[in-house]
């Protein structure tokens, strides 16, 4: 037990009601731990937190910690108070990446667990905001041999500054009905091909891919991240009509009206006098509303996809933005269907690092040049699925109206005959 | 050590789910077939094949310690079958192919002091930051704001009483890194940055400075024979956006450092598009170690969503529906002029029209 135990007062408010509380842990650490390491680290902590509460400031100041070899992946934190909280004056976290769904067996989470024992505070974090693990609190030396420890094992450094981040993916297909993408396989083929992108910051700033299965978008992807993934299907939705009986003989036909067919956002469902429901699938655009309420009978077609969003971000410089649609769809199925979608990264990847200003996101980056630019940068075709509507101000040259119409046309043939085969 | 003994990195980079994965559920990926959900915190799902998969959702404290982590794992070694996920705002799931499994994990996860639920339409667990605890620039702290909200919302997530989902997010500066929620609780500055100038050419890049503000408001200046910067203090936004590249530009003030509240964040293509949320409500006092006002006003909104929303509107849908006026109204909230946006794009958020409510 540590000497000279810090007054908390006001931290000891957090030990009261009945949610579980985060400072009886770090007293844990403080009171029960053998190791003086840990339990002085965990008791001046404490001190410093108990001080930040009384005084309503932070005293962490940042620097510069990484591993050898990589540019980044931790995030140093050095104490401004450490002559009254010596023993946590270093108190860096590191940020390791985890599985996509953020999968783990009890024996693999002890496992680390013994290894932030040995090298760390003791406090850790699944998962931070940018969806990595965090190993709260430890030093400069011991950062790296932890890293050491764990990379043994297959564990290696998230992304932090201004690099590809590390990725984050719904649990999706593993075990979610609605998912409509492999997001296993997406999620590492991208960030797997930018490791080195990952580990060594040089880019204008950070760069985030997150992937959903389905347009419910459980990770929040087309609000926060430059490179959004979402699973959808572009064939009819499968309807279990004695599923559908079941549910309204349950709930009734006024349940289904009022929240089912009457929240369709295009009208697109009618439900029929013998308790089968109708969908215009032409114009269902794929919310997820109706499959929600009746997982059971409504389900994602067989023709299954992804729609990527780019652009997407958090407050930061100029406010926030959502992605914008720059692929309606795309398979992924095949070895060339997953280099397309590798290639289209690395074009904005590429794009955006060459004419993004410092600290300008990917979708300031759009905002700034128009999407115009950055689609031709990019290599990619206009497509009205990427508007809400067309130009609506009439201050515009259009004399290249003819070649471009010529163009669309041009597609709209070649597309037809591929579809023809 | 020199160079030659360091270890190389293997950079492995972002690993194998598969090897993680319940094996009912790696059997089954991408074939599951419907879901169903029993009671709070627990869900069923149901593959193709007929394999199920039971899954139990716990609330924590977020920041683990090592006792707390390995009690989480005991319990899935001892009642469950050795295999967790944790969802994006930091519950635990541990999922169990044997449903007589189920009851006892949920007994020995409430008898441990977890909080069995966060499923469906109830109000789960709220995203956070790293606040006082950790960050470099916080305004707030961010775990001790959601223990202490989480405490008086406990039965909102252990129950589905709400009409929809809620996620509650918190952020302890205004990058927000909190994200987008049903409900927000930001940290709003509300005074410029006070500027120590003995120390901005040391530790400052100064253009870098410069260009970061949102609003052109920082200058290079020499004060007292030293370069320095300076504010526009008229323009300034306090965004606190200079504080991280410039520590000297000190944005946190113990007493005009606040909080306000945001609503109507959906990520979700349900319905209608996804939603950004909007203000309102600020000046709120950041009062640790409880945050009494701001969970009292969180709670005032929460309220008027239950009672007033249809089922599966969410928060936004449900303002959509009543529009903005009976908002301020059913949680007596005022409206001011802090809440009419001047920022890029404001016009779109104008009313062009006659659709009055009466």
């Amino acid at each position: 037990m540590a000497k000279d135990i810090h007054e908390t007062p006001m931290l000891d408010e957090l030990e009261n009601g009945p949610w579980p509380s985060f400072i009886s842990g770090i007293k844990r650490l403080r009171d029960q731990h053998p190791d003086e390491r840990i339990n002085k680290m965990a008791n001046d902590l404490l001190g410093q937190l108990e001080h930040s509460y009384e005084t309503r400031k932070g005293y962490w100041k940042g620097g510069t910690v990484s591993v050898f070899g990589y540019g980044g992946g931790i995030i140093p934190r050095f104490s401004e108070v450490a002559d009254a909280f010596p023993e946590s004056k270093e108190f860096h976290t590191l940020r390791v990446q985890p599985p996509a769904g953020n999968f783990y067996t009890t024996d693999m989470l002890n496992q680390l667990a013994d290894s932030w024992e040995k090298w760390g505070s003791g406090l850790i974090t699944f998962h931070g905001q940018t969806g990595n693990i965090m190993f709260i609190g430890t030093t400069t030396e011991n950062t790296q041999h932890f890293f050491d420890e764990i990379n043994d094992y297959g564990w290696d450094l998230g992304g932090a500054g201004p690099c590809v981040r590390t990725g984050m993916s719904c649990v999706g297909s593993a075990r979610c009905e609605m998912s409509c993408a492999n997001e296993q396989t997406i999620h590492r083929t991208l960030l797997n091909r930018f490791t080195d992108d990952v580990h060594r910051p040089a880019l204008p700033y950070k760069f985030k891919f997150k992937i959903s299965g389905c347009p419910n978008d459980c990770v929040n992807a087309i609000e926060r991240s430059d490179f959004a993934i979402i699973g959808t299907w572009r064939d009819n939705m499968k309807i279990d009509q004695d599923a559908v009986k079941e549910f309204i003989a349950k709930k009734g036909r006024e349940y289904v009206i009022e929240n089912v067919t009457s929240r369709c956002p295009t009208n697109c469902m009618t439900l029929n006098d013998d308790d089968t429901l109708t969908v215009d699938d032409h114009n269902c655009v794929r919310c997820m509303h109706c499959l929600n309420v009746m997982p059971k009978a409504l389900h994602p077609g067989d023709d299954k996809g992804v729609t990527i969003l780019i652009g997407g971000k958090r407050t930061l410089k100029i406010g926030d933005l959502m992605g914008t649609v720059i692929v309606p769809f795309m398979k992924l199925e095949t070895q060339e269907d997953y280099d397309r979608l590798v290639e289209l990264a690395e074009n904005t990847i590429d794009f955006w690092a060459e004419n993004g200003l410092e600290h300008e996101r990917c979708g300031e980056m759009i905002e700034r040049i128009g999407l115009v630019n950055f689609l031709e940068g990019i290599g990619v075709d206009v497509d009205p699925h990427m508007v809400s509507h067309p130009r609506q101000c009439s201050y515009i040259r259009t004399d290249g109206w003819d070649e471009e119409a010529e163009k669309w046309y041009q597609r709209k043939m070649e597309e037809k005959q591929q579809a023809a085969g | 050590m020199s160079m030659e003994n360091m270890r190389q990195p293997i950079e492995s980079g972002c690993p194998d789910g598969f090897q993680y994965m319940h094996p009912v559920m790696r059997r089954n990926y991408g074939l599951w077939k419907y879901h169903e959900h029993p009671r709070p915190g627990v869900l069923r799902h149901v593959a193709y094949s007929g394999d199920e998969i039971w899954t139990v959702k716990a609330g924590t404290q977020r920041i683990l310690d090592l006792y707390t982590l390995r009690k989480l794992t005991e319990i899935g070694d001892k009642y469950g079958e050795g295999y967790v996920r944790f969802t994006l705002r930091s519950n635990i799931e541990y999922m169990v192919a044997d449903k007589n499994k189920v009851e006892p994990l949920i007994k020995a996860l409430e008898e441990a002091g977890f909080v069995v639920g966060g499923t469906a339409n109830s109000v789960t667990t709220l995203s956070h930051t790293q606040g006082w605890l950790h960050c470099d620039i916080p305004g707030t702290d961010a775990s001790g704001v959601v223990k202490a909200m989480m405490d008086e919302l406990i039965d909102e997530f252990r129950n589905c009483r709400m009409p929809n989902r809620v996620h509650i997010t918190t952020s302890c500066c205004q990058i927000n890194c909190g994200g987008q929620g049903d409900i927000a609780i930001n940290v709003q500055h509300t005074k410029p940055p006070k500027i120590n100038h003995d120390q901005v050419a040391n530790v400052c890049e100064r253009p870098a400075v410069v260009a970061r503000c949102p609003v052109a408001a920082i200058r290079p200046a020499m004060v007292n024979g030293k370069p320095s910067l300076e504010v526009d203090e008229k323009k300034c936004i306090c965004c606190g956006a200079c504080y991280p590249p410039c520590p000297p530009m000190q944005i946190n003030d113990a007493e005009h450092t606040k909080l306000a509240i945001w609503v109507g964040g959906n990520h979700s293509n349900a319905r209608g598009k996804p939603t950004f949320q909007k203000l309102v409500a600020a000046g709120i006092p950041n009062n640790p170690p409880r945050w009494p006002e701001a969970t009292a006003i969180v709670k005032r909104i929460l309220k008027a969503y239950q009672e007033n929303a249809k089922d599966w509107e969410r928060i936004n849908d449900w303002i959509e529906r009543i529009g903005w006026p009976r908002f301020f109204e059913l949680t007596n909230l005022p409206f001011t002029k802090y809440h009419v946006d001047n920022w890029r794009g404001a016009r779109n958020s104008l009313n062009a029209s006659t659709h009055i409510r009466f």
